[in-house]
């Protein structure tokens, strides 16, 4: 069990590619710490620098009190698990498993057939050790494959996106089977995806990730409640968030329905913004704003703040409606209750909830301002529960 | 016996047996006039390779083994005495046996050197790499005829004419081989060399336990060409080894052709030699023609 702490990590290739900028991350012992971001952002080649696979080109990295920059993958004491398992075809799970235990580490024997066992009876693949990877499923491969990574007891586990090559149901298994296996183990772990699903429901924490640099770590609600950028903003959250080129003007008149002093104008729209840190300084600028999909609702009755929009399409979910909007030139998504009887080419009124607004610099995508953050300290506000109505 | 005759006569059994057995099912497309035409087609292909062959083997039954006429290509009754002669009388089994153990010191030198060459040439990094795999498939240019005259200088020089030496040593290296395993081991996912790596496997457990049982069709394959290719081996033997009881089979042959007691050739002590010395490669390509073909293909993975 130890921390894994990365300072100041640069990756360039032989071939001039960045893959790894000025990166710094503290990983906590016994942390489930999921890296998430788009392909070729630099998750991968983060994971293979920790394991040792990669060397830095600047930077050090250390786990527990030892620097391990220099440290060859075999002397780290890590564990890696792959997207497609890398497991021996002509070997047996069992000895798959047991491969490279009696160099990893001096183990006895019996520690050996124990260790395996009780990894089995962990991982329900106790009667599957004698057969070989062409007879197992893709599920079944993935346990034996995690199976090797436990065995060794490792202070650090790397998943490289171990839950790609699944079909949907078995992700969504294995999902919370590696969660449990958490909880037993509570071993330090890095997991790589590109999914944003697994890394909301699987981290402790999540790092996101874009070209090479850390765009925000956070445990995932504040993720996704207070999105440091228009990147991590736009990444979490399925369906995305709406961003809508806004101008962030001062009221001529104080307020007198209690919402705040500023507005954003869009097209015509004026939305009142709540008071919360960072207004001031946006004021008289354009920016960007964010609401999701699910923060857009369908008021009982025109009010102040709701905006008239046209339905092009409509999407069952079965959860949800979705309804992708149109105002002018603007598109956007709102989700909605299931059960609306709102079809395409329908007009429809929707109220953004004022708690869950956003705003982004329009250049640098850097966020300026959450209006949760002013809701916070403030009143409840009087926008009625949608869901609370009859 | 040559690879592509005996590709040739691999693949007209193959297509023989699935045509033989889709008659079998109610559901086979029946054999209409363009599957006829393939099937004589193929047959005449296969039956003019196979034909010296075939002569080859008619002539080792007869007397003398002069043939004027057709008529003289009837099998003769002298494919007993003929084969004891050859085999026992004039010692031929001798050749062979030397041939043999040639070919299987060769074929097992050939091998250990090529997966260690191919081992560092894919899993190493070391300056010129390059360069150096440039080189060893530069080697290619460099077959026996081109370099036997300094090779002989060399080998006379070492006091080391006329020995089993003489004639395996020169043959243990193979660029062909290199090339053939390099290219196999490429094609092996990096991350289950990265698994070893992780685990402190070195190079040449994971050489023993990993790379070689991975490859198994491609060395069965490798194996076999090897073998006949050192069986086929005339020109160097010849040259270096001065004893009969050294001598291989290719060479031995023409210590058949003055045998004849009217001082002509006798032709069919010649074939009856030509026919032994075909059945060992023979054996070999039939026994282990999926591997091979197997080593054939360009795998991608």
């Amino acid at each position: 069990m130890t921390d894994v702490s990365l300072q100041d990590v640069w990756k360039r290739y032989d071939d001039g590619v960045l893959a790894v900028e000025d990166l710094s991350l503290r990983v906590e012992d016994g942390e489930f710490l999921v890296v998430v971001g788009p392909s070729g952002c630099g998750k991968s080649t983060t994971l293979r620098l920790i394991a040792g696979l990669e060397t830095v080109s600047e930077g050090t990295i250390r786990m527990g009190d030892r620097d391990v920059t220099d440290v060859e993958p075999k002397d780290r004491n890590v564990a890696m698990v792959f997207q497609n398992y890398a497991l021996y075809p002509h070997m047996s799970a069992r000895r798959n498993i047991t491969f490279g235990m009696r160099s990893a580490g001096s183990f006895s024997d019996e520690e050996v057939t124990q260790r395996v066992e009780d990894a089995a009876d962990l991982l329900d693949i106790a009667d599957l050790l004698d057969r070989k990877p062409a007879a197992l499923s893709g599920g079944e491969r993935q346990r034996v494959a995690l199976g090797r990574a436990i065995v060794r007891d490792p202070d650090v586990f790397l998943l490289d996106e171990p839950l790609s090559n699944l079909d949907a149901k078995l992700r969504i298994r294995m999902r919370s089977e590696l969660a449990k296996l958490h909880d037993r183990l509570r071993t330090t772990t890095v997991y790589v995806t590109h999914d944003q699903t697994e890394a909301m429901t699987l981290g402790d924490r999540v790092v996101v990730m874009n070209d090479g640099e850390i765009q925000q770590i956070d445990p995932p609600q504040r993720l996704y409640d207070y999105p440091e950028n228009r990147f991590v903003a736009e990444f979490v959250g399925d369906p995305a968030m709406n961003t809508f080129p806004v101008r962030v003007e001062e009221r001529a008149q104080p307020a007198t329905d209690g919402a705040g002093r500023y507005v954003a104008t869009h097209a015509g729209v004026d939305l009142p913004l709540p008071d919360a840190g960072g207004l001031a300084a946006a004021a008289g600028d354009e920016a960007l704003l964010g609401i999701r999909p699910e923060d857009l609702h369908l008021p009982p009755d025109p009010d102040v703040g709701s905006f008239t929009a046209a339905v092009t399409v409509t999407e069952p979910l079965g959860d949800s409606l979705l309804l992708e909007c149109r105002i002018g030139e603007d598109e956007f998504r709102a989700a909605v209750s299931p059960r609306s009887t709102i079809e395409p080419g329908d007009t429809v009124e929707l109220a953004p909830d004022p708690a869950r607004l956003h705003l982004f610099d329009a250049g640098s995508g850097e966020a300026l301002y959450h209006s949760a953050e002013g809701a916070r300290d403030a009143e409840p506000s009087g926008i009625p529960d949608p869901d609370r109505l009859a | 016996m040559s690879a592509p005759l005996l590709a040739v006569l691999s693949a007209a059994v193959d297509r023989s047996r699935s045509a033989l057995g889709s008659l079998d099912r109610p559901t086979a497309r029946r054999l209409d006039g363009e599957q006829i035409g393939l099937h004589l087609l193929t047959a005449a292909a296969v039956f003019l390779l196979v034909l010296p062959v075939l002569i080859a083997a008619i002539v080792s039954t007869k007397r003398t083994g002069i043939v004027t006429t057709v008529g003289d290509l009837l099998p003769g009754g002298y494919a007993q005495t003929n084969y004891r002669r050859a085999l026992i009388t004039l010692g031929f089994w001798r050749f062979m046996l030397n041939s043999l153990l040639m070919s299987v010191v060769i074929v097992v030198g050939k091998l250990l050197i090529s997966l260690l060459a191919a081992l560092v040439i894919v899993y190493y990094r070391f300056p010129y790499k390059n360069a150096v795999f440039m080189f060893v498939l530069f080697t290619l240019l460099l077959p026996v005829p081109v370099r036997f005259v300094p090779l002989y200088r060399l080998v006379t020089d070492l006091g080391l004419g006329n020995t089993f030496f003489a004639i395996t040593v020169p043959y243990l290296a193979s660029a062909t081989t290199v090339f053939i395993l390099r290219q196999h081991f490429l094609s092996i996912p990096a991350s289950l060399v990265e698994t070893a790596k992780l685990d402190d496997v070195g190079p040449l457990r994971f050489l023993v336990s990993v790379l070689i049982p991975m490859s198994r069709g491609v060395l069965v394959g490798v194996s076999v060409i090897m073998f006949v290719y050192a069986w086929n081996q005339y020109l160097w033997p010849l040259v270096i080894v001065n004893s009969e009881s050294l001598q291989v089979a290719q060479v031995g042959l023409s210590l058949l052709r003055g045998q004849a007691s009217t001082g002509e050739v006798a032709w069919s002590m010649v074939m009856t030699g030509s026919i032994l010395t075909l059945i060992p490669p023979l054996a070999l390509l039939v026994l282990f023609r999926r591997p091979l073909l197997e080593t054939f293909t360009i795998q991608q993975k």
